[in-house]
């Protein structure tokens, strides 16, 4: 191979990797935070009374899963502000788009972590005189949010991989930090060979402590 | 709006790549997943731990890290690919991953008891894939698969960020001449939401064709 592999170029700018990192799981974890506000209260809409709300969730949702992401960071960085719209920068644009995006899968989440609550749980609520809103609050909620666990983690580990579509608004994560390097040195091989281990064991590693925390909490 | 309407022939060529993208991608990942997904089942040891660890490398890295690793990297490698077959192979490479572990969901989702009596008639190894679990893991796989279809369509907007006129890449061409990013950003989600939700429906409609098997 003619090719020589040469890493100082990388490690000198490792800052640009290693503070990448941590701006990937901030925007995973604040969208991930909004999508969950989103979804919560969209799924209760959605399990209560009225055709049309359900309609209306129902239609989000299905949008929402049913185009890719890239289009979505698009057409809120670029599309939103040439109509009128609030023209935010680009990091506020992106954690935006993801919460809309992971909000849509946070609803179907919460859907069927509601439906999966043994109907004896609020029967017993009734039974000692707790109201409706009681038996949401003190019942229903919390039992879902441990049905729910396991699929919590992995659409995080999964929004964590999503944050690389920022790099194409130019929002400084990881995926952006190699781009970079790769862009000011052609050291191609020797960045991705950083970077996509940095990707990988930190996802593993992520999935791996959620599922020590699922054990904690999960109902056996 | 009327710019929408005028740029619909040239959209029309890159929804064609997309729909050509995505179609290669589903075929290969297709042969290649289940064939290695049997392998993660039945395989020996030493078959076992390569693909397990493919398909967790594969499913552990964001795509559009591996579409540029293959589009950038692989010419250091002295593989020279073009643009398109460059892609080709990373979103087949990534898809795959995801085939074998819809595979083996499947496979392993049927009862022992059926290969044991497949096994008590004297039914060979081939045999017993063959009429025992195939017809029914197909049942299991499709649902599934037909996501995963849904996911190279949206991935395949990706393939854009390497400079292939799919439709995403054209849909920026045309707001590069005329200036209107929202009419044209909505009539491109309208055109990817049309094709998955079919697809969607399609899936939800197998499952419940499907939902009455019990084992």
């Amino acid at each position: 191979m003619l090719y020589h592999l040469n890493f100082g170029y990388v490690w000198t700018h490792f800052d640009k990797l290693a503070w990448g990192l941590l701006l990937s799981l901030e925007l995973a974890f604040v969208s991930i935070l909004i999508g969950m506000v989103i979804g919560l209260a969209l799924a209760l809409v959605y399990t209560g009374r009225g055709a049309l709300l359900r309609g209306i969730v129902a239609g989000y949702v299905e949008f929402i899963r049913n185009i890719p992401l890239l289009l979505l960071v698009y057409l809120v960085f670029y599309g939103v502000p040439s109509v009128g719209g609030f023209a935010y920068d680009a990091t506020t644009s992106f954690v935006l788009t993801l919460s809309v995006y992971s909000g849509a899968y946070m609803v179907e989440v919460f859907r069927s972590g509601l439906a999966a609550i043994p109907k004896g749980l609020t029967d017993a609520g009734k039974a000692i005189g707790l109201t409706a809103w009681q038996r949401l609050v003190h019942i229903r909620i919390p039992t879902m949010f441990r049905i729910v666990l396991p699929a919590l983690s992995n659409a995080y580990v999964s929004l964590f991989k999503d944050t690389s579509l920022a790099s194409v608004i130019a929002v400084p994560e990881l995926t952006y930090g190699a781009q970079w390097i790769k862009t000011n040195s052609f050291r191609i091989i020797e960045v991705w060979a950083v970077v996509t281990p940095m990707y990988l064991v930190t996802g593993y590693a992520l999935l791996f402590a959620l599922r020590q925390l699922e054990r904690r909490f999960s109902i056996r | 709006m009327q710019f929408a309407i005028q740029s619909l022939p040239f959209l029309w060529q890159g929804l064609f790549v997309t729909l050509q993208v995505s179609a290669l991608v589903v075929v290969f990942s297709l042969a290649a997943g289940i064939v290695l997904g049997v392998g993660i089942v039945y395989g020996p040891r030493w078959l076992y731990w390569p693909i397990r660890l493919y398909s967790d490398f594969f499913r552990g890295i964001p795509l559009l890290v591996l579409i540029f690793f293959m589009y950038y990297g692989l010419p250091a490698f002295k593989v020279n690919l073009s643009n398109f077959a460059a892609v080709i192979l990373a979103l087949s490479a990534f898809k795959t991953a995801h085939v074998i572990e819809v595979t083996r969901g499947a496979i392993q989702s049927i009862h022992l008891g059926q290969t044991e009596a497949g096994k008590a008639i004297g039914l060979t190894f081939g045999q017993r894939l063959l009429y025992v679990i195939a017809p029914q893991a197909i049942r299991r796989f499709l649902p599934p698969w037909i996501n995963a279809v849904v996911d190279t369509v949206k991935g395949s907007a990706l393939v854009s960020l390497v400079g292939i006129v799919d439709l995403m890449l054209a849909i920026q061409q045309v707001i590069g001449r005329t200036y209107t990013p929202m009419p044209l950003y909505v009539l491109g989600a309208l055109i990817y939401f049309s094709i998955n939700y079919s697809l969607s429906m399609a899936s939800r409609v197998l499952e419940a064709r499907f939902a009455h098997i019990r084992e």
